[in-house]
């Protein structure tokens, strides 16, 4: 029930785009049709569920003040916390470079579609992001890691789909001219995060 | 009648092409045709030959909300009277609601078509009629005590960022009433939610009766008070709340206008109202707090529930468009709905931000079933070559 707990409050309540404004930056640059930006979104699940648990147990087990103490006495008071923005940077990039490969052999469209903001994954701010909430709020276990790395995904998925799907419809409106392009994405994303709002406050 | 068209057969040369004014075309054409309905049909091999447009639509849809804004006015009345303990008679009791009541209407109408006019005259297009109906929704969806400067604040916030960024009727994402009501709630919590505001002069607090509450059902419900509030009572609509949405009975009318003149969808009335029955109903078998344990069927007369899932779930331009996703558009309203109200204590009335929620991801919803259709016909056209 915890995990599920969690799941959910990662995708609505603490949605890392509507709650956060986190990884704004390929959200608002490849949101422009829906196929692109679920490819994207797919990936953004994935660096997420394999990143978080990845950094979550080396959290445990070699960065925060004590986890050491499995190789011996003496290593009881060794505090390795100052590591860990790099360490979760270079677990995201390497990560990043195998879904890079994988997307490369076997959705080439996609990955040309995807452009620049494939290998920039390693770099969103979702993504780190995420393994920093999984410290700061101290999840117990590798389970409640993964479900809150999926669950983020997910959330970020459904926020650049959806914002994808209004775009394209948006290609019917009559925007002002000054607006066209990322002003008017800006005022949708506002207009969403308002929508989203409507989960404020819920606890479970 | 015929003087009229004289005045404005006079002043048409003047507007048109290369005349004087005719930077102030949109706005002659705008009076031109709210008083004459414009009348070509199409008379060779096309098949509509009704004059039926978008003023027509949107008459019918005011029409349909009137039911409810005279019951919401008496309502407001009887509240108010409730509160002070006294008896007044029918007339007196809708007249006191009307005061309080159709200045809001002015507020909002003027606002929002002063608004509309001016970009539309800026813009070059011309005035379309979507605000009729939205200057309705707008007052009927607010609590009565709202102050009226808060009215104009927030429907020309609607109107500019909400309609007219986007170009205008028709082309909206999210539904301007709701805009209206998600942006007072957000920026002005206090004058939105709590017991007071729901009936007019209580937030003054003068000669009000001891022990007298003015919660909404809702509200009474969180804290397992729903008991006062009887299913008949819920269903006719003499209970505090917004405006217009107490009364299920006179929404019901307004359906039944809708639907009968195909204004409004029935799929997703139907489907809203299935959605909430049925999430309402699995909360009952849990049980775990007040609102869970709140009767179905009551879940759905109270609130904003059948407000909004006829005359706003049911909006042609922010709701889903294609036939199978208007299904799925409106349960998911409609389990939102319940949703938000049991989940979260601060905003008990959930419908409004279920139907925005939902007006995000209808076009995503459309995207996926016109994909599905999309698909399913390439396979047909493989296994027949």
């Amino acid at each position: 029930m915890e995990l599920v707990n969690i799941f959910v409050k990662s995708i609505f309540i603490d949605n890392m785009v509507f709650a956060y404004f986190l990884g704004m930056c390929s959200y608002l640059a490849v949101s422009k049709t829906v196929k692109t930006s679920f490819g994207l979104g797919i990936a953004v699940v994935f660096v997420l569920a394999i990143t978080v648990p990845v950094d979550f147990l080396l959290n445990k087990y070699v960065l925060s003040e004590g986890s050491l103490a499995w190789l011996g006495e003496g290593f009881a008071d060794i505090d390795l916390s100052f590591l860990s923005f790099i360490i979760f940077i270079a677990v995201i990039a390497s990560m990043v470079q195998l879904v890079e490969m994988i997307v490369e052999k076997f959705a080439p469209t996609l990955y040309s579609s995807l452009g620049i903001f494939l290998p920039l994954i390693a770099v969103n701010c979702a993504i780190l992001g995420g393994s920093l909430f999984m410290q700061e709020r101290g999840y117990e276990t590798l389970g409640e890691a993964t479900a809150f790395g999926i669950g983020s995904g997910i959330g970020w998925l459904l926020a650049i789909v959806g914002i994808a799907a209004i775009r394209e419809k948006l290609r019917y409106s009559n925007v002002p001219a000054p607006l066209r392009g990322l002003g008017i994405t800006f005022i949708i994303t506002g207009l969403m995060g308002i929508a989203f709002m409507s989960f404020m406050g819920i606890k479970l | 009648m015929k003087a009229l068209r004289k005045i404005l057969d006079n002043i048409k040369p003047h507007v048109e092409k290369g005349g004087k004014f005719e930077k102030l075309h949109s706005t002659f054409d705008a009076f031109e045709t709210l008083f004459f309905v414009p009348n070509t049909t199409n008379k060779g091999g096309v098949h509509v030959r009704d004059a039926m447009d978008m003023k027509r639509t949107m008459a019918v849809v005011v029409l349909a909300l009137v039911p409810a804004l005279l019951f919401g006015m008496w309502n407001t009345g009887y509240q108010h009277f409730l509160s002070l303990g006294q008896e007044a008679g029918f007339w007196e009791t809708f007249f006191h609601g009307f005061i309080k009541v159709f200045p809001m209407i002015v507020v909002s109408y003027v606002t929002g078509l002063g608004i509309e006019f001016g970009f539309a005259q800026m813009r070059g297009h011309e005035v379309n009629e979507g605000f009729l109906v939205s200057g309705m929704l707008i007052p009927l969806v607010l609590p009565v005590d709202i102050p009226l400067w808060m009215v104009v604040v927030a429907t020309a916030f609607a109107v500019v960022i909400g309609k007219e960024v986007f170009g205008g009727t028709g082309m909206n994402i999210w539904n301007p009433a709701l805009v209206t009501r998600a942006f007072l709630f957000f920026a002005y919590p206090s004058k939105m939610s709590g017991d007071l505001i729901w009936i007019s002069g209580l937030t003054k607090g003068e000669g009000v009766i001891d022990g007298f509450s003015g919660a909404t059902a809702l509200g009474a419900a969180v804290n397992g008070h729903i008991g006062n509030f009887p299913l008949w009572d819920s269903f006719i609509g003499m209970i505090p709340g917004s405006i217009g949405e107490t009364s299920t009975l006179a929404i019901l009318i307004g359906a039944i206008i809708l639907i009968y003149t195909g204004i409004g969808s029935w799929k997703i009335m139907l489907s809203v109202f299935a959605g909430g029955y049925l999430t309402a109903l699995g909360f009952n078998a849990i049980g775990l707090n007040a609102l869970m344990q709140v009767d179905a069927i009551h879940h759905l007369c109270l609130g904003g529930f059948a407000f909004g899932a006829v005359f706003m779930a049911t909006d042609p331009v922010s709701g889903a468009r294609t036939e199978k996703g208007k299904w799925i558009y409106g349960f998911l309203i409609g389990f939102f709905a319940i949703v938000i109200r049991v989940f979260n204590p601060a905003f008990p009335e959930g419908v409004m931000l279920a139907i925005l929620l939902m007006n995000t991801f209808a076009p995503l919803i459309d995207h996926f079933v016109v994909q599905g259709n999309i698909n399913r016909r390439l396979k047909r056209v493989k296994v027949n070559a």
